[in-house]
């Protein structure tokens, strides 16, 4: 190579770096601007408090300290556990069924999936409202047709008791995104696995076992993890079903809501940033037991 | 692939059919109640149909509160955020795809990290970021964000971009055409599907959004639906159910609309953000 050439190679390598980086700088700046440096200053506002003045005071680790002091805390950790730890493995369950389900080659097949998946994509605001009425002890549908039984139907989300099984039971109208997601998988399956086991006699629970629920282990991963992240940032639902304070003796206080409340009505900056954090390493780590539980059980 | 009997076919409907009354019922709900009256539903909440069929909720929706406007309101921001997002979003993804760059792939992994980010870390010192500029109250902190980029549309069209046959390119090339123009005369015709996909979920994300409305409206006049709804509904203590059942159907209208005519693209783009993303 001589040197013209080696020439007109690094100009049109740099040319081309230039023009790069001139397509991605939108990206570039706003990752800058809005959460490079809002990390950062996050994580500087949790060692902070805001003073006299609205002067920010360096405070070490105080709020997160005031944190595992403060009762609220504790209730808003334990309450998003909860609701994650029994609502999410129940809606993995129902979804995959679901899924088998509709995978079964059958007519209206297209009617059935668009049936199931339609409620997943109603907003938010809207599905809160809506199963607040249908909830509703004196006047909501379930308890009338409770009533009809003979069964003295619960007070849901106006009984301590019953909010939390009030949020899982609404969630589950929206399992149709985590169903699709499922269907996806399970058309991915070569059918000559199937084949093969059914020569060699596997009923169809066996089928289930040994070729259905391995060969999705990683859409149950990816879809358990997308689980963990969702419902424990959930807010709007909560919000709008219950209140602020998360409803009667704040059984609904989740962690979100707890986040927000601080921030933005009580405007504690900085305790509600260390709260942030926090969130994130309890995410973290759950995501990290999530994927160790997954992998030992693939040994 | 699956062998089913007679009997077992039967089963399979009837358990299909069942559930799909448990899913279709609350939607059946939502709307029987938006046409009933008080009174109704007070002396006989059982009722599926209404009797008498009335639509004073309707009526009271775009008389009593602003809801035209809040519609409009709701219009504007997820416009906004379609254009911004789009514009943007398709820039830098053809920037990942097209150009070789120091540090490509480590930047590009960064972008990837930003999607894990919860949404409450970034959430305060933007609050405060937007407080500085005098920006709360108004719309700018929903909107002017989305003209940098939206993080899972510059995956879902990078990934995308990177299938075009680099020889449509030099072919372009050799007429004369710059990076700019082969930008937008052959590698965006191409993208039709994916920017609809992309379309479609922002739309979806932007139309339902409430922290951030939540956050940063705080006049009557420029709330949007979900906002609205929210304050009409925690503004009694005895909620008025036609009324509220009326504008939530209102709200999750345009995306019932959309969903059964783009019902394709809602399914393949909730598979790409659930296996990919």
């Amino acid at each position: 190579m001589n040197e013209y050439t080696l020439n007109v190679r690094k100009k049109t390598f740099k040319r081309e770096s230039v023009l790069g980086f001139i397509f991605i700088s939108p990206w570039i700046a706003g990752f800058l601007i809005f959460t490079l440096f809002p990390v950062l200053y996050s994580l500087y506002l949790s060692f902070t408090m805001t003073g006299e003045g609205g002067n920010l005071k360096w405070i070490g680790f105080d709020n997160y300290l005031r944190a595992f002091g403060e009762r609220d805390f504790w209730l808003s950790v334990k309450n998003t556990l909860i609701l994650s730890g029994i609502g999410i493995p129940i809606a993995q369950i129902m979804a995959l069924m679901a899924a088998i389900l509709l995978n079964i080659r059958m007519k209206y097949q297209g009617l059935f999936r668009t049936i199931f998946f339609l409620p997943s994509v109603v907003p938010a605001v809207a599905t809160g409202l809506l199963w607040k009425w249908i909830l509703n002890p004196r006047l909501g549908p379930i308890n009338g047709f409770l009533e009809e039984l003979g069964i003295a139907g619960p007070g849901w989300l106006m009984d301590p008791a019953w909010v939390k099984p009030s949020l899982i039971l609404m969630s589950f109208w929206g399992i149709g995104g985590t169903m699709v997601i499922y269907l996806a998988g399970l058309q991915n399956i070569p059918d000559e696995l199937y084949e093969a086991a059914e020569l060699d006699g596997a009923n169809s629970w066996h089928r289930l076992k040994s070729i259905t629920l391995p060969m999705l282990r990683p859409v149950t991963l990816f879809n358990t993890i997308m689980g963990i992240i969702t419902s424990f940032q959930s807010f709007t639902q909560v919000i709008i079903m219950l209140d602020m304070d998360g409803g009667i003796e704040k059984s609904g206080l989740v962690y979100g809501l707890y986040i927000y409340t601080n921030a933005f009505r009580d405007f504690k900056m900085g305790y509600a940033s260390a709260l942030s954090w926090v969130l994130l390493i309890i995410t973290a780590i759950s995501i990290a037991i999530t994927m160790k539980f997954f992998k030992d059980r693939d040994n | 692939m699956i062998k089913t009997n007679k009997r077992r076919k039967v089963t399979v409907y009837i358990v299909a059919i069942f559930l799909s009354l448990l899913f279709i019922f609350p939607f059946l709900w939502m709307v029987s109640t938006s046409f009933k009256t008080q009174d109704q539903i007070f002396d006989a909440p059982m009722e599926l149909l209404p009797n008498p069929f009335v639509t004073d909720a309707y009526n009271e929706l775009f008389t009593e509160t602003d809801f035209s406007r809040y519609f409009l309101n709701t219009v504007f921001v997820t416009g906004m955020t379609l254009l911004g997002v789009l514009t943007s979003s398709s820039i830098v993804a053809f920037g990942f795809s097209y150009f070789k760059f120091p540090a490509k792939d480590l930047i590009f992994k960064v972008l990837l990290a930003t999607m894990m980010l919860p949404a409450q870390v970034t959430m305060i010192p933007q609050y405060m970021l937007f407080d500085k500029l005098g920006w709360v109250g108004s719309f700018k902190p929903l909107i002017i964000p989305t003209f940098f980029g939206g993080t899972w549309v510059i995956f879902l069209l990078r990934q995308f971009f990177d299938t075009v046959p680099r020889e449509y390119a030099e072919a372009a090339k050799i007429d004369g055409a710059n990076e700019l123009m082969i930008f937008f005369k052959v590698y965006l015709p191409l993208a039709k599907a994916p920017v609809a996909t992309s379309a479609l979920f922002v739309f979806l994300w932007t139309w339902t959004d409430f922290l951030n409305p939540l956050i940063y409206l705080h006049d009557d006049h420029m709330y949007t639906l979900s906002i609205a709804l929210h304050r009409i509904a925690s503004g009694t203590h005895y909620p008025n159910w036609p009324v509220l059942m009326g504008g939530s159907l209102l709200m999750a209208l345009p995306i019932i609309i959309l969903f059964f005519t783009s019902q394709k693209t809602f399914i393949n783009g909730a598979t790409i953000s659930g296996i990919k993303g």
